[in-house]
C-alpha cells in the first residue's frame, strides 16, 4: 500500500500536526532494547536514502557498538542536490515522522543528543521542524526524552556529505575532512555519531511501528520497501513515493511525463545518464541500477526532453559541480574546472582540437582522488555523458554543430 | 621516516587536502606514481612490490607536506564497504 511516508493529509496542507500525526499512526513506543530495533531494521533490508545506499542496520550497529550512551544523531536534511526535492518535501509535510525516526535512532544507538541539520534554503522544512520540536516540547506525552537542536546547513552541494556535516556542527565549516576517523567512530564533539538522511529515519519510524515484514510487503526483486523520488523534466519537478522496483516507464506514466525522452538522468548530479532505450524498462532498485551501470542515488529521475541538447545539459551540471568543489583538493579544484570548461567549449561550438580527447582522459583520472567523493560523482556523471551522447559530442567537438538544434530547426 | 617492516603488504595513500603538487613522489617512484596535467599524483592502488619498497620509503620521506604515506593494504580495501562505493554519493546515508 502506497503512499507510506507521505500518507495522511494532502501535501499542500503543509506540516501535519502532532495531534493528527499521533491519531493517524499511534505513538512510537520508547525503545526498551536497542539491539532488537537494529535487528528489525536489518531484517527489513532498509538502505540509506541520502545517496550511498548503505545498509542502515550496519550503520546503527557501528555507532551503538562505540557509544557509552553519549552518541549523537545527526538527522541529515541538507539536501544540496539541485534536482532533488524529496527530503525538503518530507520535512515540510511530515516533520513528526522525521522526529520519530531521529528519536528512535537516538534511543537505539545510545545517543543523548539529536541535531537536525536542515538546508538553510529549505525554508518550509526548517519552519515545520522548528514548530514540530516546539509542539513536542509542549506536549507532556511527547516531551523530548532527548534534546534536539535545529541547525541550518549552508546551501552548498557538499554540506550534506557526512564528514562535512559533522565538521560544520563542530567548527562551523561545512567542508569534508577526509575519510578517517569516520563519523561513527569520532563525530560531533568527538563522540560516535550517526549521520542519517531524514527519509531513512522516517522509514525507520514506520518499520519500528509496523515491523520488517510489513516493510517488505512491497518492493523490487533485490531491494524491498518504498522510496521517495523526485521526478524532473520539461514540465517541472515533483516528489512521489514509489515501490522500489517500479520501472522508469511506470514512473513516467505515474508522473504524467509526456512524450519520449531523449535520455534519462538517474541519481541527480551525482548520478548517471542513460539513453531512453536503456532506461525505460529499468527497475528503480539500487541493486538492479548498479548492475546496469547506473545509480539510485538520492532517488532523482530526470527526463531530458528530446528537443534538449544533452551536451548542453551536461555542461551546465558539470559547471555547477566544479563551482561546488570545496576547493581543498587539487584534482577536484583543477580537474573539475578543466572538465567543465572543456565541456562548455564543446557545447558552445568553440572546442579546441584536443578538447574531447582531454575530456575523456581527465574524466577517467578523477575517481578516488579527493578527500570526499565529490570528484568521483562528477567524473562518473561526465563519463556517462560521454558514452550516452557520444555521437553528439563528436558532432559538437569536431563539426561544431548540434544535431538536436538542427533537428529542432527542421521540425520548425 | 617510519615505513613498513617485512611481511605486511602496504599500499600508498595521499592526503588530498595536504597535497600541493610538489611532485617529488613521482620523481622518486615513477613506477607507481604518475602526475596529472596539474602536477597532482595519480597513485597506483596496488600493494607496493618488495623491489620498490626502498624507493617508496624515499618518496614518502621526501614529500614536503607529509601528504604521502603508507597504509596497510587490508585496511585500505576494507575501509569503504562495497555497497557505499558504487554508486558513490555525497549526502550522508
Amino acid at each position: 500500500m502506497l503512499p507510506r511516508l507521505l500518507a495522511g493529509p494532502p501535501l499542500a496542507a503543509g506540516p501535519e500536526s502532532l495531534k493528527d500525526h499521533r491519531r493517524r499512526l499511534g505513538p512510537l513506543a520508547p525503545v526498551a532494547d536497542g539491539r532488537a530495533v537494529i535487528d528489525v531494521l536489518a531484517s527489513s533490508g532498509l538502505l540509506g536514502r541520502g545517496g550511498a545506499g548503505f545498509p542502515v542496520a550496519r550503520k546503527w550497529a557501528a555507532v551503538a557498538d562505540r557509544s557509552a550512551g553519549d552518541a549523537v544523531v545527526l538527522a541529515n536534511g541538507a539536501e544540496g542536490e539541485p534536482l532533488s526535492a524529496k527530503d525538503r518535501t518530507l520535512m515540510a509535510t511530515r516533520p513528526h515522522l522525521v522526529l520519530d525516526g531521529a528519536e528512535l535512532a537516538a534511543e537505539a544507538v545510545g545517543a543523548d543528543r539529536i541535531v537536525l541539520y536542515v538546508g538553510s534554503e529549505h525554508v518550509a522544512a526548517g519552519t515545520a521542524l522548528h514548530s514540530a520540536v516546539a509542539e513536542r516540547a509542549a506536549d507532556r506525552r511527547a516531551a523530548h526524552r532527548i534534546p534536539v537542536t535545529l541547525l541550518a546547513a549552508p546551501p552548498t552541494y557538499v554540506a550534506g556529505e557526512e564528514s562535512a556535516a559533522v565538521h560544520f556542527v563542530n567548527a562551523g565549516d561545512a567542508r569534508p575532512t577526509g575519510t578517517t576517523p569516520r563519523p561513527f567512530e569520532r563525530g560531533v564533539d568527538a563522540r560516535p555519531t550517526l549521520v542519517q538522511n531524514v527519509e531513512t529515519l522516517a522509514h525507520a519510524a514506520l518499520i519500528a511501528r509496523n515491523g520488517d515484514s510489513w516493510y517488505r510487503e512491497i518492493g523490487g526483486r533485490s531491494t524491498r520497501g518504498s522510496a521517495l523520488v523526485t521526478v524532473g523534466g520539461a514540465a517541472g519537478r515533483g516528489v512521489t513515493e514509489i515501490a522500489i522496483g517500479t520501472t522508469v516507464a511506470e514512473l513516467a506514466d505515474l508522473a504524467a511525463v509526456r512524450g519520449v525522452p531523449g535520455a534519462v538522468l538517474l541519481g541527480g548530479y551525482f548520478g548517471r545518464w542513460l539513453s531512453a532505450d536503456e532506461a525505460i524498462d529499468l527497475p528503480l532498485d539500487p541493486v538492479a541500477l548498479r548492475e546496469a551501470g547506473s545509480a539510485f542515488g538520492c532517488g532523482v529521475v530526470s527526463f531530458l526532453d528530446r528537443s534538449a541538447c544533452g551536451i548542453d545539459a551536461t555542461a551546465r551540471i558539470i559547471d555547477y559541480m566544479a563551482g561546488q568543489s570545496a576547493a581543498q583538493c587539487g584534482p577536484c579544484v583543477f580537474g573539475l574546472r578543466a572538465i567543465a570548461d572543456a565541456t562548455a567549449r564543446i557545447a558552445g561550438g568553440t572546442a579546441a582540437s584536443d578538447d574531447l580527447e582531454r575530456l575523456t582522459r581527465w574524466s577517467g583520472q578523477l575517481a578516488g582522488r579527493g578527500a570526499c567523493r565529490h570528484p568521483d560523482g562528477a567524473a562518473g556523471l561526465m563519463q556517462s555523458a560521454l558514452r550516452v551522447f557520444a555521437d553528439d559530442f563528436v558532432a559538437h567537438a569536431r563539426r561544431r554543430r548540434c544535431p538536436v538544434a538542427q533537428g529542432r530547426g527542421r521540425a520548425a | 621516516m617510519s615505513g613498513p617492516t617485512t611481511g605486511e603488504p602496504v599500499a600508498l595513500a595521499v592526503d588530498r587536502i595536504r597535497c600541493d603538487a610538489h611532485g617529488m613522489c613521482a620523481e622518486l617512484l615513477p613506477e607507481m606514481i604518475d602526475l596529472d596535467d596539474w602536477g597532482y599524483p595519480i597513485v597506483a592502488t596496488a600493494a607496493v612490490p618488495d623491489v620498490l619498497l626502498a624507493d617508496a620509503r624515499r618518496a614518502v620521506a621526501a614529500c614536503p607536506l607529509l601528504a604521502l604515506r603508507f597504509r596497510p593494504l587490508a585496511r585500505a580495501t576494507m575501509r569503504v564497504p562495497a555497497a557505499a562505493r558504487v554508486p558513490a554519493a555525497i549526502p550522508g546515508g
